[in-house]
């Protein structure tokens, strides 16, 4: 299958790779962490948002699945830094299948990063809320 | 940031052309030697060897009969045994639909193994609506059947054996001579067949060593051209099958249709340069894989290779990278024409059906590459590989969230995963 331009730069050059969890600065109360998916699927993605003030002020993920979940969630995490909490809960998995041009066979790659978003956004409010 | 956000450059070595062909397994180049022999009959020699009145027809033909011997010889046979196909796609599924059409008054009841390949086990499942009993044997984990275990399933009612001789995926080569010897011991009626496609020339394989009745093989597995096959078919004591392509009553009456000429000397050709190198080309071929085998494993941890490396094909390595989803490491060896056992790669997003018979966990099965070493490959494309996969492995390793777990000692089994 060939993959679009934007998929394989996201592929080779993702951005916003890695964990909070090593970053000493961080406060863990910020963070909130979404992992979905299962290994027996071929797919888990770590995705984790630093929340300040109510925005999403930076993003990390790490990704095992093929080149078009990678890029989907490299792509999520550039997406949600600077919005509210709630607009990132709006996004949806088809913005991200057209800015990547995913063919139908990926479409499952893109829900998984808007899951993955919705379950960042859910541990940091239930972190908040105790 | 770190490596894992860029991507890979490694000088390519002088001598060395990308893309670099290592699935062999999926088909192989047409070795020079082959084209060769064949470019007369497209031009030249054109005649229909079923012509027997003009020196263009008794041309082709000797041509054809002198193919069939070739053929015949590295299976063991002889020439007159010999149907010559479309390919072992059409060679299994006349083996299996023509055996069971002739004998359903025997019996209705068929063996095979769940890892076959899919042009017997999906003719088996027509069979299976039509009415016949199948019985899919598991192989054990390293791919291996036992002749007990087969013995164990015949049935007085059991009409046909099929077993492939070495395995595609994992190239795991059965002890067929064992298994041929025990089901004739057990019902000498029963039908033997095997699909030799990827044992030919590679590994040596004899009809009557192996006791079969049936043997399927085609040449693009072998350095011969694309679209020609044949299924051996044993004449003493004679076995007879029905055909399931009728016309002018070619290959005596078993498959009708013009031949094709050029590729049947082709074909020809490839089996006598195989007679001729077998040995030779096993040393070589295997001494390469081992080199990819050792490479990979001394640069990387947690690695497994599906199926006995024993009992295998000189130049098949089938091997998972835990925590390295198989699409996105193909990705990365963009370069290299390998396949792998992930769902991602398949069209039907389901694992290697082969893996999983192995008892191979989907999550390792995922991360499957296979990596087929053949004829043309060299030394400095094996080190080229190492290099590339090494080097990719570790990167998408510092990707992957299962990696990370692993290396903090969490027991991935531990964790509520959300399948979806
Ligand atoms: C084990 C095995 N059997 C059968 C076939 C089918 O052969 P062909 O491509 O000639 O139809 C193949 C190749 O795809 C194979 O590897
Ligand atoms: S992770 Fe399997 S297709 Fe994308």
């Amino acid at each position: 299958m060939a993959y679009s331009d934007k998929v394989i730069d996201h592929y080779e050059n993702p951005r916003n790779v890695g964990t909070f969890k090593t970053e000493t600065d961080i406060d863990a109360g910020e963070v909130g962490t979404g992992l979905v998916g299962a290994p027996a699927c071929g797919d888990v993605m770590r995705l984790e948002i630093r929340v300040v003030d109510g925005t999403i002020a930076d993003a990390r993920f790490k990704t095992f699945g093929c080149g078009s979940a990678i890029a989907s969630s490299s792509l999520a995490t550039e997406m949600i830094k600077g919005m509210t909490l709630d607009q990132a809960a709006q996004i949806k998995n088809t913005q991200i299948v057209e800015e990547l041009n995913l063919p139908p066979v990926k479409i499952h790659c893109s829900v998984l990063a808007e899951d993955a978003i919705k379950a960042a956004i859910e541990d940091y409010k239930k972190k908040r809320s105790k | 940031m770190t490596a894992a956000t860029k991507p890979i450059e490694i000088p390519v070595p002088t001598g060395v052309k990308l893309p670099i062909f290592l699935d062999n397994h999926s088909t192989t180049a047409v070795d020079p030697r082959v084209v060769e022999t064949m470019i007369p009959f497209f031009t030249e020699h054109y005649g229909n060897a079923a012509s027997r009145n003009h020196v263009f027809g008794w041309t082709a033909e000797a041509a054809v009969e002198n193919a069939r011997g070739q053929i015949a010889a590295l299976l063991g046979g002889d020439a007159k045994e010999i149907v010559l196909t479309s390919g072992a796609t059409e060679s299994n599924n006349l083996a299996i639909k023509g055996a069971a059409s002739f004998l359903k008054k025997q019996g209705n009841h068929i063996i095979t193994v769940e890892t076959e390949h899919k042009s017997v086990l999906d003719t088996c499942k027509r069979l299976q609506r039509e009415g016949f009993e199948i019985t899919y044997l598991r192989p054990a984990k390293d791919g291996l059947v036992t002749p007990e275990q087969v013995v164990e399933a015949m049935t007085d009612k059991t009409i046909l054996v099929s077993i492939m001789v070495a395995n595609n995926e994992i190239g795991v080569v059965q002890p067929i001579e064992a298994i041929g010897a025990a089901v004739k011991a057990r019902n000498p009626k029963a039908l033997f067949h095997t699909d030799a496609v990827q044992a030919f020339g590679k590994v040596p394989f004899d009809v009557e060593k192996a006791k079969v009745d049936l043997a399927a093989v085609s040449a693009h597995k072998l350095y011969g051209p694309k679209g020609i096959g044949a299924l051996w078919v044993r004449r003493k004591p004679r076995v007879r099958i029905d055909p399931i392509i009728d016309g002018g009553g070619h290959e005596r009456g078993m498959r009708s249709g013009t031949l094709p000429v050029p590729l049947i000397v082709g074909f020809g050709k490839a089996a006598a340069l195989a007679m001729d190198e077998m040995a030779a080309e096993t040393l070589r071929v295997r001494a390469l894989r081992d080199r990819l085998y050792r490479g990979i494993t001394s640069r990387l941890t947690e690695t497994y290779v599906n199926g006995s490396l024993e009992c295998r094909l000189p130049g098949n390595l089938n091997i998972s990278f835990a925590f390295v989803e198989g699409e996105s490491l193909l990705m990365a060896l963009k370069d290299i024409a390998v396949s792998s056992g992930s769902a991602c790669t398949s069209a039907s997003l389901e694992p290697s059906y082969v893996l999983r018979a192995l008892g191979v966990g989907d999550e390792l099965a995922h991360t499957s590459i296979r990596f087929g070493i053949g004829r043309f490959n060299t030394e400095a494309e094996v080190d080229y590989v190492i290099e590339l996969v090494a080097r990719s492995v570790e990167r998408l390793r510092s990707l992957s969230p299962l990696w990370e777990m692993h290396q903090d000692g969490i027991d991935l089994n531990s964790i509520q995963w959300t399948p979806h």
